[in-house]
């Protein structure tokens, strides 16, 4: 440029932070629950890994080339979204499951709405609930062949996963689900690899701690009131079991904080948590469904505009607006 | 191509192609997204109401000299039920899978946008030979919408076709494309697709409004471009504020 002048409409970014930085972050936030998921569930899951990584990042590249819009790839944020959608799947899914997923997340769900920060739901989730919908069987079958998980167990391993289990009565190892070593989505499983994850991202300044403790604490309250009222046997560690089982750690750290998607305000993120809660216990613990975390934050993420709309804060030095008098 | 207005072949044009009541107009979306789930049930849906719809614009064209201008919604509402109700008849007796599939639909015709829509703004105006042309066209563009989004959501979504199974053994039927949202999703893609072609084609003759007699710019798809939108945005202002007040 070379002016000693530069003049520029506010906000006047002074921090080499954008958003190729920001999805580095958390595709390495994400490598720990992935190394997890590939060490626990064998050479499968790295491969739907793989395909759901490459496959979103080629359908990027082939749709912005067809409709000759700049290209967004070096953004990395396809890789994220593929990433996701990858964690999201059982380790022993059928290979064209989670390509077809890539495909939908990244071209109806984010290029369709105008691609990056435009999109209205999380690509991720969206993909996984459509293939949710779409393939149930498949997608809800986590029996376990590879991995230390597979050999440990031999064909052992039930396909229920620890919340069906939960919900049926039974208990489990609370260990055993903070290591992951459960049945269960690729990356859902070790509640200890994503919170080494999440730190780091706490740490880089790159999400903020209001929506997940205010999703999981809200989560956290509900379930253990529930629990006393039930007359569960232990209700202490029958919340922590709800807590650290199914997607509510993948869902609350990676997921309901993408920018896109949640509120931007202070008060709007606060809601936003606490009902993403409400709605997770109420899909886990009152409806029949086991799981409901991907639901809840999909139907969070279309209120997002709403409340962004009604926690907007007041400028400051500029008066409350008067309410206007009504019609006389 | 530049077509004679009000003439039969005109008539059969607009209503299929230029002015398609789904693709278009955004009209009938309750039947269109809820019976579109296999392309028979889609068939059915759309030459019942194209029968309803051609016979209640036959109607009430050679009505409307009759019907007191105050009273003429109930009147065509008492025609078009009359219509539904024979046509339910012998859906029972000569279809009755059709007639079980489609189920509650077949008495929703009744409240069908397209029908209303179509007696208000063309038959209850015009001839009845244009009428029933009025009404044929808009039928078959219906129907042909309607077979479109059943059998793109039939094939995707189950692997059949009428029935009858057209896809490889190894292909997975995705289950979404039957619900719901695959009827939204469905029928976007399609509107897409059709904007998409009158826009290039309206491009390439440089659209007049003036010349084509456009009346409503709402839902236009050539708004983008149109070389007289603010006279006819005035008009039809204008033309709103006389109604309301």
């Amino acid at each position: 440029m070379g002016e000693t002048i530069h003049v520029s409409p506010s906000p006047h970014v002074r921090d080499s932070v954008n958003t190729q930085k920001i999805m580095a972050a958390v595709v390495i936030a994400l490598l720990p629950a992935s190394l997890a998921g590939i060490i626990l569930f064998g050479f499968h899951a790295l491969l739907v890994l793989i395909l759901s990584v490459a496959s979103a990042v080629l359908s990027e590249f082939v749709f912005e080339k067809i409709t000759k819009r700049p290209s967004t790839l070096y953004d990395l944020s396809a890789v994220v979204t593929g990433l996701l959608i990858g964690l999201n799947m059982p380790p022993e899914i059928p290979l064209f499951i989670p390509v077809l997923g890539s495909v939908f997340g990244i071209i109806v769900v984010k290029q369709f709405f105008g691609g990056i920060g435009q999109n209205f739901m999380n690509p991720a989730l969206g993909a996984r609930c459509f293939l949710l919908i779409s393939f149930s069987g498949q997608m809800t079958n986590f029996a376990v062949k590879g991995g230390i998980l597979g050999r440990a167990a031999a064909d052992a391993v039930s396909s229920a996963t620890p919340l069906v289990t939960l919900k049926m009565g039974e208990s489990y190892s609370l260990g055993s689900l903070f290591l992951g070593t459960v049945g269960g989505t690729i990356g859902e499983t070790s509640a200890l690899a994503i919170l080494i994850g999440a730190a780091f991202l706490l740490v880089m300044h790159v999400i903020d701690l209001k929506i997940p403790l205010c999703y999981i604490g809200t989560f956290t309250v509900l379930v253990l009131i529930t629990a006393l009222i039930r007359g569960y046997g232990s209700p202490v560690y029958f919340t922590l079991c709800e807590v650290f089982a199914g997607g509510l750690m993948l869902g609350a750290w990676f997921m309901a904080t993408d920018y896109a998607t949640s509120p931007m305000t202070p008060n709007g993120q606060i809601v936003y948590g606490v009902a993403l809660g409400v709605l997770t216990y109420l899909f886990r613990m009152v409806s029949k469904s086991p799981e409901g975390v991907s639901y809840a934050i999909i139907l969070m993420n279309c209120l997002t505009p709403m409340i962004e709309q009604y926690t907007r804060p007041r400028a400051f030095g500029v008066p409350r607006p008067k309410k206007e008098a009504k019609h006389e | 191509m530049k077509l004679e207005k009000d003439k039969p072949v005109e008539r059969l044009w607009n209503g299929i192609y230029v002015e398609n009541p789904v693709f278009c107009l955004i009209l009938g979306m309750c039947p269109t997204l809820a019976t579109t789930t296999s392309a028979t049930n889609a068939i059915g849906m759309g030459l019942s109401t194209t029968a309803i719809l051609t016979a209640s614009n036959l109607m009430i064209s050679l009505l409307k000299k009759v019907i007191p201008d105050r009273m003429r919604i109930p009147s065509y509402i008492v025609i078009i039920a009359s219509f539904v109700t024979i046509v339910e008849f012998l859906m029972e007796g000569f279809t009755p899978e059709i007639y079980a599939a489609l189920g509650i639909y077949i008495p929703l015709i009744v409240v069908n946008c397209i029908i209303m829509g179509r007696a208000e703004a063309y038959a209850g105006k015009k001839g009845p030979v244009a009428s029933i042309f009025d009404g044929l066209g808009m039928g078959f563009g219906f129907t042909l919408a309607l077979l479109l989004i059943g059998s793109v959501r039939e094939i995707v979504g189950a692997g059949t076709w009428f029935g009858f199974k057209v896809t490889p053994g190894i292909y997975e039927p995705v289950n979404l494309f039957i619900l719901a949202p695959g009827a939204f999703l469905v029928m976007a893609f399609f509107v897409a697709i059709m904007n998409k072609l009158k826009i290039g084609a309206a491009r390439r003759t440089n659209w007049d409004p003036t010349e084509n007699g456009c009346t409503d710019c709402s839902s236009c798809a050539k708004l983008g471009f149109c070389s007289g939108k603010a006279a006819v945005t005035e008009e039809a202002g204008k033309k709103a504020e006389e109604v309301q007040g």
